[in-house]
């Protein structure tokens, strides 16, 4: 018996993420009394070893043609072959894009039970039982599984993972991608130092209150200084004042950052859906009735081209002085 | 072209979320149920299928009698036929299976699923369809334009888009962007008329086991009272993000 976790990288770098997949896998073999083992696939520029800061001793490292892009099917195919090998019947996959893609295919490929939405480690392991979350953030339920094998997909941000000592040994492995059709990746366009929505801990949002795409440029600078994403409200994108990626709610990304300021959105259902788990929210807004004061820690009453820059600038001087 | 369109029933997205007395399900009183919006962009891009290509479009819902309305919902705005297979959808794999063999038995060349359903939010159906199928499987597409029998898409990455290809069949996870939201197709007069004598086939379930049980339920713990902070004391609510908030 294992936990097998994959450790996803990103153009052969490992994100904080990453290591959150390894803490979570090493948490959950501590509690079923094995050991925790990971996966990379592709190929690498960062060092692997890293994984055993976070309690996972050994790292087995896939690479082929076959693996340089992509594919559900193709990746969950493997990873399945891997996990047989290592008799592992636990693998956790962090729920990022391709996360997401991939548990499903590996739950079909190595006949597991998949669990999805996960935000925090199992509540028992025998029966298996996670908690999840259900109705876009309105709720949660607890899901038991009694198959023998499952995949645990989680939310990113779920844990808070601590380093401790510890450097995991690398191994070369091989694996067959199965030869079903697959999909052909053409280009990767990957926004350089930008931080990825569902990863990012801090978040800086605005919405129609911004009154239109030119005066994003204190959104960003606010967030630069915070070190945070940029989000937006699902108007905002519709009207293309800001990409797709960027629309959070129930429609678009659930994120769940540790800081969520929200500038000029009213706070609709639809948009607390996605952004309610967030752990402090901060409202600005000039109608002291928006219903997103409802649901903030902190709130200002305000208009956002005075109250914003402002702020930006109080962080930068808090930032000098500690 | 036989096109596949997945359909979920799930509230509304302004509903107010309850459980039963004993947390045991969700409660279904006085709760409006609507097509999956997720699966809304992609009913509206496979009925283009239908216009410029001559693709047949059928629309497929997994559940009990009471999710009738919203497949005729469908089939308003512009699929040709549906089907229903009769069962409590309880279980991921358990619909997977379905669709599966829908799909098989239909000869079907493209399914166009949601991204996810924003009841259960498991996004985990398309891509089990697809190992089951051995389909490829393109999840978060945001864009899609056929050349042939080949398809050129986009897809949402972690920080970015990926361009990439595949060709018939296979399955996607859609979700905005496969049409923009002021091309949503909405059911017309005239298309309510029509969908009531197009075709709405019931069939019965495929054998499959579930693997995971629904257990207890529960609602986020209440938020306690928002603090005001003063436009003119912004320092102030720096200071509580560090001191108290502990998020710089
Ligand atoms: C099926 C469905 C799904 C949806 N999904 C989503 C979703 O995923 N995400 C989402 O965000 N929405 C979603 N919506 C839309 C949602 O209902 C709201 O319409 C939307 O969130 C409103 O966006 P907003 O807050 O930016 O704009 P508005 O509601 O127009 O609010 C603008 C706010 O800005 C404030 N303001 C104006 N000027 C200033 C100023 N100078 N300074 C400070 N504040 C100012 C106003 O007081 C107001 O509160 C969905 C709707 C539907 C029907
Ligand atoms: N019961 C169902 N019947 C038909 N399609 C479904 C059903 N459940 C899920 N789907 C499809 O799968 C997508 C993702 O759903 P899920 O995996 O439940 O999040 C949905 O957007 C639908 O297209």
């Amino acid at each position: 018996m294992s936990v097998l976790v994959y450790l996803e990288a990103w153009e052969g770098k490992f994100k904080k993420n990453t290591w959150e997949a390894a803490y979570y896998a090493s948490k959950t073999a501590e509690m079923l009394g094995t050991e925790a083992i990971g996966l990379c696939i592709g190929n690498l520029e960062e060092d692997a070893s890293e994984a055993g800061q976070y309690g996972v001793n050994k790292v087995l490292h896939l690479q082929g043609d076959a693996f340089n892009n992509f594919d559900a099917n193709a990746y969950g195919k493997a990873i399945a072959e891997v996990a047989t090998a290592q008799s592992a019947d636990t693998v956790i996959i962090s729920g990022t894009f391709n996360g997401k893609a991939l548990a499903p295919a590996l739950s079909i490929h190595s006949d597991a039970a998949l669990l999805t939405n996960v935000v925090a480690l199992p509540e028992s392991t025998s029966p298996f039982a996670v908690k999840r979350g259900v109705y876009s953030g309105k709720g949660f339920n607890i899901l038991n599984s009694d198959a023998a094998k499952r995949v645990v997909n989680f939310v990113p941000n779920s844990l808070a993972p601590v380093a401790g000592e510890g450097s995991a040994s690398v191994e070369s492995i091989e694996a067959s991608a199965g030869d079903v059709a697959r999909v052909n990746v053409q280009e990767v366009d990957r926004v350089k130092g930008k931080i990825p929505l569902p990863e990012a801990e801090r978040v800086v949002s605005a919405g129609r209150g911004l009154k239109g795409p030119e005066n994003w440029g204190m959104i960003e600078e606010l967030a630069e200084v915070l070190d945070a994403g940029t989000a937006c409200s699902k108007p905002v994108s519709d009207m293309d004042w800001r990409p797709h990626s960027e629309h959070v709610g129930q429609t678009g990304i659930a994120i769940k950052p540790n800081l969520y300021i929200a500038v000029g959105i009213s706070g609709a259902i639809q948009h607390l859906a996605g952004v309610s788990a967030s752990k402090t929210i901060v409202v600005i807004n000039k109608d002291p009735e928006a219903p997103f004061f409802k649901a903030a820690d902190y709130g200002i009453v305000g208009d956002a081209f005075d109250v914003v820059p402002k702020l930006t600038e109080e962080i930068k001087k808090f930032k000098a002085a500690n | 072209m036989k096109v596949l369109v997945c359909i979920s029933h799930v509230p509304d997205t302004t509903s107010k979320i309850n459980f039963t007395a004993d947390n045991s399900a969700f409660d279904k009183n006085g709760v409006q149920y609507v097509i999956n919006p997720y699966d809304e962009f992609g009913l509206t891009r496979a009925v283009w299928l239908k216009e410029k290509q001559g693709a047949s479009v059928t629309v497929l819902n997994v559940g009990g009698k009471d999710t009738e309305p919203t497949l005729r919902k469908a089939l308003a705005i512009g699929a040709d036929n549906a089907i229903r297979v009769d069962a409590e959808p309880s279980d991921a794999f358990f619909v997977a299976k379905q669709i599966a063999a829908v799909a098989q038995e239909g000869e079907f060349d493209l399914i166009i699923a949601g991204r996810e359903s924003i009841d259960y939010n498991g996004g985990q159906v398309p891509g089990m369809v697809a190992a089951l199928l051995q389909w490829p499987f393109v999840n978060a597409c945001v864009g899609m334009e056929a050349d042939g029998d080949n398809y050129n898409m986009i897809r949402e990455i972690d920080g970015g888009k990926e361009k990439l290809s595949a060709s018939l069949p296979f399955i996607i996870g859609g979700q905005k962007g496969l049409v923009e939201e002021k091309d949503l197709r909405i059911p017309n007069m005239r298309g309510i008329m029509q969908a009531r004598s197009k075709p709405l086939e019931v069939k019965a379930p495929v054998e499959a086991a579930n693997r995971t049980e629904p257990r207890l339920y529960s609602k986020p713990a209440p938020k306690s009272a928002v603090k005001m902070v003063d436009a003119e004391n912004i320092s102030d609510l720096v200071r509580m993000l560090h001191e108290d908030a502990k998020v710089l």
